[in-house]
Parts: C-alpha cells; sequence; structure tokens
C-alpha cells in the first residue's frame, strides 16, 4: 500500500509537470468513451458474476467480465496480451471451472446457499476496500495522461515477443519449470490412493 | 487516455474479486473471485506500462507471466477442491472448519463430519487384511 | 608443643570431634562415643596445661589475619588473647563440657539421635572456647551465634514433646532479640574505638597515657548489654530459660554450668573498661542484676519441676556475677562463675540421676514418694553438697565466691572513694549488696526447700531404708548407669575445695583480694542460715498440717528404658498431671505457706510471659493476620482479576475461532484496510 502510495507520489509529480497540456475529464476522447463503457460491461459482468446465484451462469459472467478485460487491454495498444487473455482464461481456464463445477456436482439452476453467511462481512470489506483504493487511486492519478497516439508501438507481438525472448528469457524458461511442476501436482493429486483399492474408487473416478 | 480509468476500473475489479473471495461459499466460485482480483492487477500492470512507455516492458512480460501462473493456481486448486469433494462429500468452504478447536461451540458441522467419513475408510483399511488372513487361517486348517 | 599451639588446639579438638561425629555418626555407631568423649577430654588437659604453663603470668596473645573488611584500618583476626580468666574459665568449660560428654553416654545410651546430639554438645563446647580464647571481636561473635544454634537444637532434642518445640524456639527467639542491638553494638564500639581486637581496646581505655576516650560510652555499653542479657538469661530476656528445663538434662548441665550463660558475664568481664566508662550502664547493670537476683529467688520457691528450679537458682547466680561486674569486680565475677559452673553441673546431673530414679520430675510427687535418698544414694549425697554450695553454707565453694561478690559490692557502697577510679556510683554497690545479701537468704531457703521435698517426702512412702545403692523401693525401678554416679562424685570434689582458692585466684586475676570479709561472711550466712531454719519449720508445719493430703503425681511408665526417656515422658505429662508445665497445686508445698498470695505469681514468674504475649507476641500475630487477610483478599483479588480478564478475554477470543477461512480472511483483509488507512493518513501527512 506505501509502495502504491510513494509510486503515486512520483506519479503526481510528473503529472504535474505535464498538467498545462492534459485534457480534462470533461472532454473524453472517443477511445476514453469506449473504454469507459467497455469497462462498466466489465464491471457489472464481474459483480454479477459474484453474486448469482447459478453457480454455471456465474462461471459464463466471468467470460464476459474476462473477455471485456481483453478487449481494454486491446485498446491500451497491448494486443498479444490481450489475445493471450482470450486464449488462455477464456478459453482454457473458464472451462476447467466448469469442469470442477460439474465434477463436485454443483447443482444446474437456483441454489439458494451459493454465499456464506460471510457476506456482511464481505460486502462491508469490499465496499470500503473499493472506497480507500479508488480515493488514492483518483487523488494520485487525475491528472496523469497516457499518450497512446505518438510513439513506438508499445504492445504489438513484435515488441512483446522481442522483449520476452532477449530480456525476459531466463524467467520465461523459470516459469516453464513451473508449469511443469504445477503440471505434475496436479497429476498427483487427482491420482487416488496411491495404488490402494479403495471401496470410494469408483465414485469419483471420471477425473 | 487518463490512467485514472484503467487504474479505477482495476480497483473496483479487484474489490469485486475480493467481496467474491468472502462472501461465496463453493469453493470454486471462489476460485473464479480470485481470477478477478488476477485480472484486475493485470490490467494495472498493462496500464501502467504503457503510460510508462518501459524499454523493458516489465509491466507486460509480468502480464503474461501472471497469466501463465494463475492458469497453473487454477488447475491445482482445482484438484485441491476436488479431493476434498472427494474426500469430505462437500465443495462448501464453510463447512471445511478442521481449523477451529475440536468440542469448540463453532465446528459442529465440520468436526462431525470428517469422523463420519474417515471412520469407515480407516476401519476398511486395517480390517480388510485381517479378514483375508483369517479366511486363510480357516482355509489351511 | 608451644602454648599456642596448645591453645589452638583447645577449641579445635571439639569441633573436629563434632565434624566427625555428625560425617560417621550413621555410618560407625560403634565410634561415636569415643568420638564425643575424647577430644572433650583431651581438650579439657590441654586447657589445663594451658593454665598451669600461662601461671597467671602477663597475658599471651596471637593473631592472624582472617579476613579483609574494606578498612584496611579495621581487619578481622584470628586473635588469641590468653590472660587468667581466659585460661581458668577455658579449664572449666572443658571440664563440665568432659562431665557431661561422660554422663550422656549414660544418660542417652539407646537414644536413637545419640550421635547428632554428642556432635552439637561438642560443636557447643568447641564455639565457647572460642569465645573465651578469642581476642576478636568479629571471631567471638561466630562463637555467641554457633552456641544459640546449637542450644536451640539442644533444648529441642525431644522434639516430639511440645513443650520442648516451643521452648527451643523461645531460647533461640529470645537470645536473638538480644543478638541484634549487641551487633549492632560491636560494630559500634569497634569504628570507635578503631579495632576489633578486645585487648587493644582494653589497653587503649585503661591506659592513662593513652588519653583515648571513647565517644557515647552508655549507647554502645548498653546496646552490649542487651546480648549479654539475651545469652546470659538476665531480668528482662531471661524467660527463655526456665523454659530450656525442656532439653535432657545433661543439655541443661552444659547450657547453665559452663557455657551459654557464663559467655554473657565473661564478654562483659573482658570489656568491663567499656561498661565501667558509663555510670549509666553501670547503674542498669545493677538494677538489673537486683531484679534478677530477688526476682528468681522468688520464682525458684514456688516451682514444682526440681529443673526449674535449679533454673530459676541458675539466673539468681547470674545476676550476682552481673552484680558483681556492676561494682567493677570482674574477678569475684569469675570467681562466682567458676565455682557455681562446678556446683550447677553436679545439681543438673545429680538431678537428671533423681529424676530417672523418681520417675518424675514433680517436687510434690517426689515428696510423696519417700525412700529417694536410699534408692539413689550418690545423687543424696552430692546433691547434698550441690546444694549446700548453693546456700552458700560455709566451707563449700559457694560460700566463697559469693562473699566475694558481697565483699566486692560493700566495698562500693561504704568506700566509694577507692571505687571513683572506676567511678562506680555507691548507689549500685548499695543496691547489689541489699540485693545481693536478700537473694542470700531466699536461695538458702528454697534449696532447703528442694532438699526436703526431694529427699524427705514421707505420704506413701515405702520403707526407704534398703541400703544397697541402686536398690529399687518402687517394684522395677532398676540403678542408675556407673558413669552417672561417677561424674556426681567427680564434680562433688571440686564443689567443695574449689573455694579454697580464694587465696590463689587473685594471681590470676587483677590483684585484687577475694577473701571474705567478717561482715559480709556474718550477714550473709546468718541470713543464709534464717533461710534454712524458716524453711524447716514451715515443711514441718505443712506436713504436719496436711495430714490428709491429696494423693498426687505421675510416675514414667519406662522405668527400665534409658533416664533419657523418664525425662521426656515427665516433661511431656507434667502439664496433664499437676496443670501447669511450672507449678503444682500441692498444699504441703512449704514454699507456698511462706509465699502467701505471692506464690500464685511467683510460679508463673511474675507473669513476664504474659506481659510478652501480650506487648510483643499478639500484636505480631495480629499484623501476622492482617498481612494474610491483605495477601489473601487483596493482592490475591488482582491476582484473581488477571486470570479472571485473561480467562474472559480468552474465551471472547475463542468466539471468533469458527475454523471457517473465510471469517478468517474477512477480519485480516479488514485489519489491513485499516493499516493502510492510517498509512495513507500518514503519507498525506494528516
Amino acid at each position: 500500500m506505501s509502495a502504491t502510495v510513494s509510486l503515486a507520489a512520483t506519479a503526481t509529480a510528473t503529472a504535474a509537470s505535464t498538467a498545462s497540456g492534459t485534457p480534462g475529464f470533461l472532454s473524453p476522447t472517443g477511445v476514453e468513451i469506449l473504454f469507459l463503457l467497455v469497462g462498466l460491461l466489465t464491471l457489472g459482468a464481474a459483480i454479477t458474476a459474484v453474486t448469482t446465484r447459478q453457480l454455471v451462469h456465474a462461471a459464463l459472467w466471468l467470460v464476459v467480465a474476462l473477455g471485456g478485460i481483453a478487449v481494454e487491454y486491446l485498446l491500451l495498444s497491448a494486443e498479444f496480451i490481450a489475445w493471450v487473455q482470450v486464449l488462455i482464461y477464456v478459453g482454457a481456464v473458464v472451462v476447467l471451472l466448469l469442469f470442477g463445477l460439474m465434477l463436485t456436482r454443483a447443482p444446474i439452476g437456483r441454489s439458494p446457499d451459493a454465499d456464506s453467511g460471510n457476506r456482511p462481512v464481505a460486502l462491508a470489506v469490499a465496499v470500503t476496500a473499493a472506497a480507500v483504493l479508488v480515493t488514492v487511486v483518483v487523488d494520485a492519478f487525475r491528472t496523469t495522461w497516457i499518450d497512446l497516439e505518438n510513439g513506438a508501438p508499445q504492445g504489438t507481438t513484435d515488441v512483446t515477443g522481442r522483449i520476452l525472448f532477449q530480456h525476459w528469457v531466463l524467467p520465461f524458461e523459470a516459469l516453464s519449470v513451473l508449469l511443469l511442476a504445477a503440471l505434475v501436482g496436479a497429476i498427483v493429486l487427482s491420482r487416488r490412493g496411491d495404488g490402494r483399492n479403495g471401496t470410494g474408487a469408483a465414485d469419483g473416478g471420471e477425473r | 487516455m487518463h490512467l485514472a480509468y484503467p487504474a479505477v476500473l482495476a480497483v473496483l475489479l479487484f474489490c469485486t474479486g475480493l467481496y467474491g473471495v468472502l462472501a461465496r461459499r463453493n469453493a470454486i466460485l471462489v476460485l473464479m473471485s480470485v481470477e478477478l482480483m488476477l485480472n484486475a492487477v493485470n490490467l494495472n500492470l498493462v496500464a501502467f506500462d504503457v503510460w510508462l512507455r518501459d524499454t523493458l516492458h516489465a509491466g507486460q512480460a509480468l502480464t503474461l507471466f501472471t497469466i501463465t501462473i494463475a492458469a497453473a493456481e487454477i488447475g491445482i486448486g482445482l484438484a485441491i477442491v476436488l479431493l476434498v469433494y472427494r474426500n469430505r462429500g462437500t465443495s462448501h468452504i464453510d463447512r471445511l472448519r478442521e481449523l477451529a478447536e475440536t468440542g469448540g461451540t463453532g465446528g459442529t458441522d465440520g468436526t462431525g463430519r470428517p469422523a463420519e467419513t474417515d471412520g469407515p475408510t480407516v476401519a476398511d483399511a486395517t480390517d480388510n487384511p485381517a479378514d483375508t488372513r483369517l479366511t486363510r487361517g480357516e482355509a489351511t486348517a | 608443643m608451644s602454648t599456642t599451639t596448645l591453645a589452638v588446639l583447645v577449641p579445635l579438638l571439639p569441633f573436629l570431634g563434632a565434624l566427625t561425629g555428625l560425617l560417621l555418626g550413621r555410618r560407625a555407631p560403634a565410634y561415636v562415643r569415643p568420638l564425643a568423649v575424647l577430644p572433650t577430654l583431651a581438650s579439657a588437659a590441654l586447657a589445663a596445661a594451658v593454665a598451669v604453663r600461662q601461671g597467671g603470668e602477663g597475658a599471651l596473645t596471637g593473631a592472624t589475619r582472617l579476613a579483609p573488611t574494606g578498612n584496611d584500618a579495621l581487619p578481622v583476626e584470628l586473635a588469641f588473647h590468653l590472660d587468667g580468666f581466659a585460661v581458668l574459665v577455658a579449664v572449666l568449660v572443658a571440664a563440665v563440657a568432659s562431665c557431661v560428654q561422660i554422663y550422656s553416654t549414660g544418660y542417652l545410651r539407646d537414644d536413637p539421635r545419640y550421635p547428632s546430639y554428642a556432635a552439637l554438645v561438642s560443636l557447643f563446647t568447641a564455639a565457647m572456647l572460642l569465645v573465651v580464647y578469642s581476642d576478636d571481636l568479629i571471631v567471638l561473635l561466630v562463637g555467641w551465634e554457633v552456641m544459640g544454634i546449637c542450644s536451640y537444637f539442644l533444648v529441642g532434642h525431644y522434639w516430639e514433646t511440645a513443650a520442648a518445640r516451643s521452648a527451643s524456639l523461645k531460647a533461640f527467639l529470645v537470645t536473638k532479640l538480644g543478638d541484634v542491638p549487641f551487633v549492632i553494638g560491636i560494630l559500634a564500639l569497634a569504628s570507635k574505638a578503631g579495632t576489633f581486637r578486645i585487648s587493644t581496646i582494653v589497653t587503649r581505655l585503661t591506659s592513662p597515657l593513652s588519653g583515648f576516650e571513647l565517644e557515647h560510652p552508655t549507647v554502645i555499653a548498653l546496646l552490649l548489654l542487651a546480648g549479654v542479657a539475651g545469652k546470659s538469661a538476665q531480668f528482662p530476656l531471661h524467660t527463655w530459660l526456665p523454659d530450656a528445663m525442656a532439653g535432657p538434662t545433661p543439655v541443661s548441665a552444659l547450657i547453665h554450668a559452663a557455657t551459654m550463660v557464663a559467655a554473657g558475664v565473661y564478654f562483659v568481664a573482658r570489656l568491663l573498661p567499656v561498661f565501667t566508662s558509663s555510670a549509666a550502664a553501670l547503674a542498669v547493670l545493677a538494677a538489673m542484676a537486683a531484679v534478677t537476683m530477688v526476682g528468681s529467688a522468688l520464682a525458684a520457691l514456688a516451682q514444682d519441676d526440681i529443673k526449674r528450679v535449679l533454673a530459676y537458682s541458675t539466673v539468681g547466680q547470674l545476676g550476682y556475677m552481673t552484680g558483681a561486674l556492676a561494682v567493677a569486680d570482674r574477678g569475684a565475677a569469675v570467681f562466682h562463675l567458676i565455682s557455681h559452673g562446678v556446683f550447677k553441673a553436679l545439681l543438673f546431673l545429680a538431678a537428671g540421676v533423681l529424676i530417672h530414679a523418681a520417675g518424675t520430675n514433680s517436687l510434690a510427687a517426689m515428696s510423696r514418694t519417700g525412700g529417694l535418698a536410699g534408692r539413689a544414694p550418690d545423687a543424696y549425697w552430692t546433691m547434698t553438697v550441690g546444694l549446700l554450695a548453693l546456700a552458700a553454707v560455709p566451707p563449700f565453694a559457694g560460700f566463697f565466691s559469693k562473699e566475694a561478690v558481697l565483699a566486692a559490692a560493700e566495698h562500693a557502697a561504704l568506700d566509694p572513694a577507692e571505687g571513683a577510679a572506676h567511678a562506680v556510683p555507691s548507689a549500685v554497690g548499695w543496691a547489689v549488696l541489699l540485693a545481693g545479701l536478700l537473694a542470700a537468704a531466699l536461695t538458702a531457703a528454697y534449696a532447703a526447700r528442694l532438699w526436703l521435698l526431694a529427699f524427705h517426702g514421707r505420704g506413701f512412702a515405702v520403707p526407704g531404708g534398703s541400703a544397697s545403692p541402686g536398690g529399687s523401693a518402687v517394684p522395677g525401678r532398676v540403678g542408675q548407669p556407673v558413669v552417672m554416679n561417677a561424674v556426681l562424685w567427680a564434680l562433688a570434689g571440686p564443689t567443695i575445695a574449689v573455694g579454697l582458692l580464694y587465696g590463689a585466684l587473685p594471681d590470676w586475676f587483677d590483684g585484687r583480694s577475694l577473701a571474705p570479709t567478717l561482715t559480709t561472711s556474718v550477714l550473709g550466712t546468718g541470713l543464709a542460715a534464717a533461710g534454712i531454719v524458716v524453711m524447716y519449720a514451715a515443711w514441718r508445719h505443712s506436713t504436719a498440717t496436711a495430714a490428709a493430703r491429696a494423693p498426687l503425681g505421675a510416675v514414667a511408665a519406662h522405668p527400665e528404658a534409658e533416664p533419657a526417656v523418664s525425662e521426656a515422658e515427665t516433661i511431656a505429662t507434667h502439664r496433664a498431671a499437676y496443670g501447669d508445665i511450672a507449678a503444682a497445686d500441692d498444699p504441703a508445698d512449704p514454699g507456698r505457706l511462706l509465699l502467701g498470695p505471692l506464690h500464685r505469681h511467683a510460679a508463673r514468674g511474675f507473669h513476664l510471659d504474659a506481659l510478652y504475649a501480650a506487648v510483643a507476641v499478639r500484636p505480631v500475630l495480629a499484623a501476622a493476620r492482617l498481612v494474610r487477610f491483605l495477601d489473601r483478599e487483596v493482592v490475591d483479588t488482582y491476582v484473581r482479576g488477571a486470570t479472571g480478564t485473561a480467562r474472559l478475554l480468552g474465551t471472547a477470543v475463542r468466539r471468533a475461532q469458527t475454523g471457517n477461512v473465510q471469517t478468517y480472511l474477512g477480519l485480516l483483509l479488514a485489519g489491513s484496510l485499516v493499516l493502510a488507512v492510517a498509512a495513507a493518513l500518514v503519507a498525506a501527512g494528516a
């Protein structure tokens, strides 16, 4: 949090220097209007995803929210990440989640007990956190301007690929090892009974 | 574009995910909420990277890594949830109250259930060899 | 061997005997008796050799530095100072201790605790010899305190009985009460005089050349006097001594005759110049002596326990010694100390034989038994000698020493001009003289009472004429151990003879004549004779009138056991049988006739114990109850409150521990949110 604040402080400083050439909020550009609309859609989908009582619907609303974020990436000119987002999240993760719901026999349709008794606390914490963070962030970045039009392209596949395999190749390889470890871990967890002939082997054998 | 737009959106998405993590009962829905929070962070990373025009593009690279790690996390997480479901018969995390002290007031649901489900399996595991040995002994006699 | 080496060995031998006795006592019971007796005997022989070699010549001193005190001018030294007083008192101490050790082998022959008992007696002796020889005040204090703790253990030897337990505690506490001011007095004296060496202090005070004047002599003398009064059982602090009779008889003999009570008198004799530099201190000393002499003699008349009679007589005789010191004649005081040591040891040891023979310590019961003289003829004869000495009948030891005291008092009273050198006020001399004469009559009276009641009882007497020694008139009563009777006879000789040394002793002492003067001899002897006659008449009267005397008395149940068992039993049963630990409700007691209404008070020591109970004991108990109340109800409330709060908080916190991970996480995030807000506010400078 303090890191955010210090970052905000430096950002304010840089923003103040360029404050004269910054357009106001009341005259948004076309990109901004689009970003805002997609952002509202994304937020609405996300809120629905965490509040709906139909579990499968929640997963589907999550697809909408993640897709919205992909569009936002595009609007921020990070195209490669946008496609990766679509591929991995929408394509893989959500499917995995749907499988999970299916395997745990999540009820289709409205389930009255989707939310736990912890809900008021959760609401209070979330709203407070949102209020605090929005206050801080807006206070810090209200005059900061992202220049998308001028300069070299930033998020094209070309740029990203070059960066990734020039500067970030070692973490990238380390990440591949992590993925392998996760793969092995998932398999170990899913294997049952370690060769023991448990009687419960039949009922969960789908995976 | 104003940096405030992606930053505020990220904050709101993050808090939505926070609410989901705290309020959802089903473990898989909790995992979904975690994904939302991770995405909010990713959005922040990308927005700041674009704003700062970093020559290394650390923000985008980290976003890619985060996406990858999130994929791995969801795989492991789902495996764990499935294992729990198989052992406990539920994926409701407010029923998994093993952390409470036994005999306490809070965990009547959670403490009762494992005892019921664990008991037979343990008994099976120990009884079966004894039974077979006994039958073998009878056979030789 | 040089005299110095011999002198060092004198206290060292009993100390080593005590040490080995304590170490080997349980493992090698066969060595216990030799280890107890031989070192003490050797020590007595060496003490005699030292006395002969010293021979009244100039004092021998020797010193070795013992411990630094932080002040180089004021070291603690292991020093000895052998003048005539020291060597003669050492001979007395070692001789009496030897007698007591030999006697104890018979008296406590089957006692399971004999090894530790004998070792403690040896240690006691060693400590007293250290006190006698020591020239250093701190070393003297060490011996002084070792005696205190030994007396605690020895008086409490029969700790199974409640009386012995409380008596040992009382002896310890009362003497310690005096020792606290005593220590302060020693430190004050040493800091004023600039040394711990007694001989140096005395030289500086007496030498006319040094011109040394002690500052605040009265304060120092009175502080020291408190310790002396505690140890030597003088008037306000004497109450422990009669109660100390709950210990075994040899211990009583040791404490009373040679060691503990003599220490105080001896200490004052050594440091007499300090006391004579203050007339007020001498006056206090004289008042103490006078009250002690008369009061203890009256109390002795009323006692029923034979040993308590002797105990009060000890207090009275010590009063004579302090009286002699009050008139600044330490020669007379130490002379009386020596002769009293001899005959009081004899009396106590004989009383031990009597108690065993009679099976009771009560004079009332003895007077009803009769024939005691026939059953214990050795005790009868030796005790008669001892009582005659106590009553100061002319040829015996007590006569000469007591006359020396009275002569010194008379000298101070009638001839104050000569006493001006020592600044003894003539009032002091008069007080000591009059009290001494009155006490002489009373002493003779209670000695006669003891003798008549113990040996000439009638009542249910079985004819006691059987002459065979140890011939048993009461069936089952067995004879006395030979060693005990032998010791009695060994002591009877000096009791007769020691008084005749009055001509030789001044050479050893200060050189002042100890010969009896005509006036005091006639007066003293006449009064003693009067006391005896009056007592005899009263006895005749009371035994004649109280013809229908009620049967009274209890006899110990184990006549064939060792003598100590009889004594322990009789101590334990005295209160039950006679209604009081000290007195008996006996109408035939001549003391009751003579004392009249005073008897009741005298039997209880003039209610001094009750006074102490009211002044000291009850407030202390009340304060203790108050502290207990405060501790239980006030302090503990806080403790209980603390635990209760912690438990309450724990219960409250436990409710939060539901096992629901979401709750935990929610609370965690709420907490971090608060921290975040705080950090943001701090960063913003709000």
